[in-house]
């Protein structure tokens, strides 16, 4: 029966994907943590793992010629990237919070560290089956 | 794969915290630079920050924009007064025998500097996060 690498490695890869963007958005959130007016922002884990997931969950580009490639462009984020809902804005329009963010980030490590050991499971699985030892 | 936005991301905010950094050192060192003249003594200048606003592939609305660092837009000066001192020994006195000593805010400057090394240790706290992560991705497969 052959099996797809893609298939293979599951939900892992895209989760990885997520993972990594979302340590993107909270980087930022961290970086203008001064920022007068700057709304802190995070993604939805799972809308954007299900978008990750599905081969639809991208942005197509619009073909006006048979000769023009169908083109799924990713969108990095996207639906997913909504804004936080501050605990106690500050006077100047700023809704960082530096503790959640900071709480936001070290959940964020472990989960990627997570799903790298399961990544790193699959290929050593898989890499047993190749050399038979 | 965003792949390394995010050292940009932390890198940005390291620059833009020592920027502040240094104005309230500059604040600081001058808190007691009198002039004569209240045009010309030293006012307290403090950074604005400014998130860099960048579109993202495929999103078409104001609403899906994200921010990608931060910068700092301008260094504004103090409008406030500068403090007025009646010392006609100084040699730096006017007519009238008064000094004008800046309007710099010493509390102010120290609670700004301790928000400025916090903000700093969180950033570098993220890029060496991030690094390690990014390095155990590399050698994923490898062990």
């Amino acid at each position: 029966m052959p099996v797809g690498l893609d298939s293979y490695l599951g939900v892992h890869a895209d989760a990885l994907k997520v993972q990594s963007q979302r340590m993107d958005v909270l980087a930022n959130n961290l970086a203008n943590v001064d920022t007068p007016g700057y709304k802190a922002r995070d993604i939805d884990f799972r809308t954007a793992l299900a978008q990750a997931g599905s081969p639809e969950g991208g942005v197509a580009l619009t073909t006006t010629d048979q000769n023009h490639m169908a083109v799924n462009a990713t969108d990095e984020g996207g639906a997913a990237l909504k804004y936080r809902v501050p605990l106690a804005p500050s006077l100047d329009g700023n809704t960082v919070d530096s503790q959640q963010e900071q709480a936001a980030f070290a959940d964020n490590t472990v989960h990627y560290q997570a799903t790298l050991t399961f990544l790193s499971m699959r290929l050593r699985n898989l890499m047993t089956a190749i050399t038979g030892q | 794969m965003s792949s390394f936005k995010i050292f940009d991301i932390a890198g940005s905010g390291l620059s833009a915290q020592s920027v502040r950094l240094n104005t309230v050192a500059s604040n600081l060192a001058n808190a007691d630079s009198i002039s004569g003249d209240p045009s010309t003594v030293y006012k307290a200048r403090h950074p604005v920050f400014q998130a860099v606003q960048q579109k993202m592939l495929g999103a078409a609305d104001a609403e899906n924009r994200s921010e990608s660092a931060v910068r700092v837009a301008g260094i504004v000066e103090s409008q406030a007064a500068p403090q007025m001192r009646y010392d006609p020994g100084n040699p730096l006195a006017n007519a009238q025998g008064n000094v004008y000593a800046p309007n710099v805010n010493v509390i102010e400057e120290m609670t700004d500097m301790i928000s400025a090394s916090r903000a700093y240790q969180d950033n570098v706290e993220v890029m060496n996060t991030s690094k390690d992560l990014m390095l155990a991705t590399l050698k994923l497969g490898q062990s």
